[in-house]
């Protein structure tokens, strides 16, 4: 009961962060409704007892790949009219397409679903279970070669990223940290010995 | 007036202790629902260990001030109070009765709730932290991750603020923070990736508890260069000096809260100072065996000095808040491609290759965690 | 459940490759831009180890591994071989035009063969989980080689594209995967079959897993309505990524294909094989019709492949074993004929000029008349007139839609109507191949210089041409291997 009630509050305010998203005018605005709603979803999942995966998506999501977004997001400035341009030309479309992809779910959904038995709530695990240790044990056992293959992909990323990122600009000027480094006190200081002057 | 104020206080902490003491003795407590006790007792105590810290960071304003004062030869703030000692309290109510400016053409929203979000995760994670052997808030099995999650938000309040204020020195303070943040977190979390190998828990009571059996047993000699690099990225994570580019006093004003006053100011400058606390209690705990004591087995189990106790947390802490103050004395501030460099292309490398020399040891049965290898199977 | 160390042996071609990977990967570090030609040279190194390694992991019955993730048959043999080799002629293919174009990268190999390893996992691939993530690898390295030239605004612009739709693509397959899931509770593919059949095929929700899984196999093969990228990212891409993308990527979209249709969904093939009608059908017309229009000539090669994507599918609509046979043949003798059309562009292109054009083929026979009788090759099979090897790949498709045809029943119109239809559209797409040996030799020349190519490249592009004839005039032994590997 109180479960349900929580689930209902923390999804209430997920849909709501992400309608957020959707409608917000600012972009950072927009993502600080994304953040929102990650962490409404994270919510849900320690609910489902998967606090391990919970905590995963807090970390990697809002700890990583939006702070990455905001910087790249204020760095750009957008502009918002410019992009809202034509939105009144082309909403006529979209919301045909819509409506008419609705219809059709609603038909599939809808019509055929009388016989569809509603998903039971899973039984509730032992105290001693711990979510992190039995994902660490299939990750590594029973999912081992996607695992591995997940890895390459993530090297591939990072060759991918460089290759698109770093090139030589001619006029670029760049420290040369060694260089820096191995620097002495004969190199940039000159003594100079100079006679006083005298007073005329 | 002052008689009067004095009197007030000490009326109302008296009834307060008689109306706790009668409750008790009427079976009022004992009364009560079992949810009700369990929230109040929770509530209590969350707002005890909030209050504690909120003080410890009055006290580090003034250690800070002190002691870098010393160091200079000088003497820091000795008037308000005995010695000083009221000082805090005197910045505290000043800052409090300062108007907040909102500059024009700021978002008034995110710059108000700025500050909330870089003071929010530098509480939060005192939750599972391991204050003494009988005491932490709640001891969940993924301590370590969680606590790893909530120190990677700061960052937001930092960006949010130097977006929202619209001034090109906050902004630059704040891109600059980001980059540093990330770079440095994860160079952090490496580190951390090494303790949770030793210890073979998330847990941080558990990853005391593993560092058993004296001062030669705790991670930071076996884990010495993640120790390192643990501590010293966790200085740059709180924008602290020799890394404090964000701030750049000399360079970009104030950097991220150049337009902040008042209350909002006091906020930021609480939670530097907490998040400063979390991070020496977080190296105590994961390289300094956390509430152990350095003479365990040396004196008798039943002398104060050889149990594990509350004091030895605090005393470990101590030290690091004091490496904190000291690096601020004493070290010039880091060129800002230079600290880019020492996370991405020093820091992490280093860190990824003493996870692999751990591995061997783990492997091997080397080390005083060699209990490990036989867990698994 | 106590755990098994699996069996690595069979995916010994997939370690021999990422091994060989890094060795590029740290080798081409020390490499300077002048002397990349020691990275093109280390990189082909890589595949004849890999091919050698596929060889060796040759299984003598299906070999299934790492808790059912990983699977090792001859038709993965036959496949991944395909694959390393094309992508060795592709590598020659594109040296000379990286050098001359000044992009000299070491990273265009390494890319190339990130993607080729994905390219084995997705042939391999025994759960949705191990094909999605090779599918993911091969997607990631195209997207990046196909903005691999920087200051090329075509290039960008192709890349976004790609990206963005191939990231919604991913999507749709990724629910669609969730979906099966969600009622069969398996992502492997031989558990899948039976309890896809224990389960019976009217289960709504699989319906629409199905067909969201489908939309990322359409994706990947460009089959209409989902092929608006493809046009764009051939003709942005540089040639060489072309190339690539030509030829390689159908071998991948034929694995994708047959491994979720045919080996996880036979059940439900009353439903897909609807689907792919719709798809196939229209992408013969709308490719065929379109590519008519076209002067770039990569992007007239690029709509000829959505309409040879339809016969490829239309080889699995069919739903019987010749009918996959046919599927193989095609997509093995399309790979290798669009390698050498797509290798003629670049062998056109100098320093500076893009022979990207139809007019830039006037008078080719004047100029080179081999690598015009070459080119002739090319656009003769691909128009699928005897007796180059086009023709009877194109033949085996139809043959096995009509066999199909007399098991269907009252459904047997439908297919023979198919038939029809692709030999109509057969006849049209003749159209715009023999425009091209129409320009190449009853025009005047207005371009007069002469082709330089290095002697590898001349060798390796005669050999396709001549494959493409020569695998024509003897189809029995390809096709013979067909039979044999899908039984």
């Amino acid at each position: 009961m109180f479960l349900n009630l929580l689930f209902y509050t923390f999804g209430a305010v997920l849909v709501g962060a992400a309608l957020g998203v959707v409608f917000s005018r600012n972009p950072v605005h927009a993502i600080m409704f994304l953040v929102l709603a990650f962490f409404n979803s994270a919510v849900l999942w320690l609910l489902l007892e998967a606090e391990f995966l919970a905590i995963a998506l807090v970390l990697v999501y809002v700890g990583a790949v939006m702070v990455l977004f905001l910087f790249v997001v204020m760095m750009l400035d957008v502009n918002v009219e410019q992009v809202r341009e034509g939105f009144a030309r082309y909403m006529p479309v979209g919301l045909l397409v819509a409506f008419i992809m609705v219809v059709e779910l609603g038909q599939v959904i809808w019509v055929r679903s009388w016989g569809i038995s509603t998903l039971t709530t899973a039984p509730p695990l032992p105290e001693d279970y711990s979510n992190t240790k039995a994902l660490g044990k299939v990750l590594y056992t029973e999912h081992v070669y996607a695992f591995e293959l997940a890895s390459v992909i993530l090297l591939l990323a990072i060759v991918a990223a460089i290759t698109l990122t770093m090139r030589k600009r001619p006029n670029l000027k760049q420290q040369d940290i060694a260089a820096q480094v191995a620097v002495r006190r004969e190199d940039r200081v000159r003594l100079v010995s100079m006679p006083a002057e005298k007073k005329e | 007036m002052k008689r009067v104020l004095t009197l007030l206080v000490v009326s109302l902490l008296a009834s307060g202790v008689a109306l706790a003491q009668t409750g008790a003795d009427a079976g009022f407590w004992a009364g009560l629902p079992d949810p009700l006790r369990l929230t109040i007792l929770t509530t209590a105590q969350v707002v005890g260990v909030t209050v504690v810290l909120i003080l410890c960071v009055a006290y580090m304003t003034l250690a800070e001030r002190k002691i870098i004062g010393y160091i200079q030869n000088r003497i820091g703030p000795n008037r308000v109070g005995f010695k000083g000692l009221l000082q805090p309290f005197a910045d505290v109510f000043k800052l409090l009765f300062k108007e907040v400016v909102v500059p024009t053409n700021s978002s008034r929203f995110l710059f108000i709730i700025a500050p909330l979000l870089s003071i929010i995760p530098t509480f939060a994670p005192w939750t599972v932290m391991p204050i003494s052997d009988s005491f932490v808030l709640a001891d969940i099995d993924a301590g370590l991750l969680y606590v790893l999650a909530l120190t990677s938000m700061g960052v937001y309040g930092v960006i949010l603020a130097g977006w929202a204020t619209n001034s090109k020195y906050a902004l630059l303070g704040a891109m600059r923070s980001a980059a540093q943040i990330v770079a440095y977190e994860i160079a952090m979390g490496f580190a951390l990736v090494g303790v949770l190998m030793a210890a073979g828990s998330l847990n941080l009571g558990d990853i005391i508890l593993a560092q058993q059996g004296g001062v030669l047993n705790w991670f930071w000699l076996w884990l010495a260069p993640l120790f390192v690099i643990y501590f010293i990225s966790g200085v740059a994570e709180t924008n602290r000096a020799p890394f404090d580019v964000a701030e750049g006093e000399s360079e970009i004003v104030a950097g991220f809260h150049v337009e902040y006053s008042g209350v909002a100011f006091a906020v930021f400058f609480l939670a530097e100072y907490a998040n400063m606390i979390l991070i020496a209690a977080l190296t105590a705990i994961f390289f300094l065996g956390g509430w152990l004591s350095p003479f365990e087995g040396l004196l008798g189990a039943d002398s104060f000095l050889g149990q594990p106790s509350f004091f030895w947390f605090a005393l470990k802490t101590s030290f690091f808040l004091f490496c904190f103050l000291w690096f601020r004395a004493t070290f010039p501030r880091y060129r800002y491609d230079q600290i880019m460099r020492l996370g991405w292309k020093v820091f992490i490398p280093i860190t990824i290759v003493w996870i692999a020399v751990e591995g061997v040891f783990v492997w091997n049965k080397v080390g005083p965690w060699s209990h490990l290898a036989t867990a698994g199977s | 459940m106590p755990f098994i160390t699996p069996d690595f042996a069979p995916a010994l071609a997939e370690m021999t490759l990422l091994g060989a990977l890094c060795v590029v990967l740290i080798a081409d570090l020390f490499v300077s831009d002048e002397r990349r030609v020691i990275t093109f040279w280390i990189s082909i190194a890589a595949l004849a180890v890999t091919l050698i390694a596929i060889l060796a992991a040759q299984p003598l019955s299906r070999e299934i591994t790492f808790s059912g993730s990983f699977v090792n048959d001859s038709l993965s043999t036959v496949l991944k071989f395909a694959a390393a080799l094309c992508l060795g002629v592709v590598f020659i293919y594109s040296r000379d035009y990286l050098m001359r174009n000044g992009l000299r990268k070491g990273e265009f190999y390494l890319l190339s063969l990130f993607g080729l390893l994905g390219i084995f996992v997705m042939i391999s691939a025994n759960s949705m989980l191990t094909i999605y993530l090779g599918m993911e690898m091969l997607s990631l390295s195209l997207y990046s080689l196909v903005a691999f030239d920087r200051d090329s605004s075509s290039c960008a612009e192709a890349a976004m594209k790609y990206f963005v739709l191939g990231a919604i693509a991913s999507g749709a397959f990724l629910y669609g995967v969730s979906l099966i899931y969600g009622v069969t509770g398996t992502i492997q593919f031989d558990v899948l079959t039976t309890r896809v059949a224990e389960a019976g095929s009217d289960d709504v929700a699989l319906w629409f897993g199905l067909a969201f899984v489908l939309v990322g196999i359409a994706f990947k093969f460009g089959a209409v309505p989902f092929h608006m990228w493809l046009p764009d990212v051939y003709q942005g891409a540089r040639t060489p990524v072309t190339i690539y993308l030509g030829s390689l990527t159908k071998l991948a979209s034929f694995a994708l294909a047959t491994r979720i249709l045919v080996e996880g969904l036979p059940a439900l093939y009353e439903q897909w094989h609807q689907m792919l009608l719709v798809m196939a059908v229209l992408s013969l017309i709308f490719g065929n019709i379109v590519a008519i229009a076209q002067t770039n000539i990569k992007r007239m090669l690029a709509y000829s492949t959505i309409f040879h994507v339809g016969f490829i599918l239309l080889g699995f609509f069919a739903g019987n074993a010749e009918g996959y046979q046919a599927s193989l043949f095609y997509t093995l003798t399309y790979t290798f004929t669009a390698l050498g059309a797509f290798g003629t562009v670049a062998l056109l292109s100098r320093a500076g000029f893009e022979a990207e054009n139809l007019e830039d083929f006037r008078g080719l026979n004047a100029r080179s008349p081999w690598f015009a009788a070459m080119m002739a090759c090319f656009m003769l099979s691909l128009a699928g007139i005897p007796p180059w090897v086009g023709f009877w790949a194109k033949l085996h498709v139809i043959a096995a839609v009509l066999d199909a045809g007399r098991f269907a029943g009252d459904t047997a119109v439908i297919f023979f109507s198919v038939a029809v239809i692709m030999v109509l559209f057969s006849v049209v797409g003749a159209f715009y191949y023999l425009r091209v040996l129409k320009y190449m030799y009853f025009d005047e020349a207005v371009d007069r210089h002469t082709l330089e190519a290095p002697a590898d490249m001349r060798v390796a592009l005669s050999l396709n041409g001549l494959a493409v004839i020569g695998v024509g005039l003897a189809p029995g032994g390809l096709f013979a291997l067909c039979a044999q590997v899908i039984g």
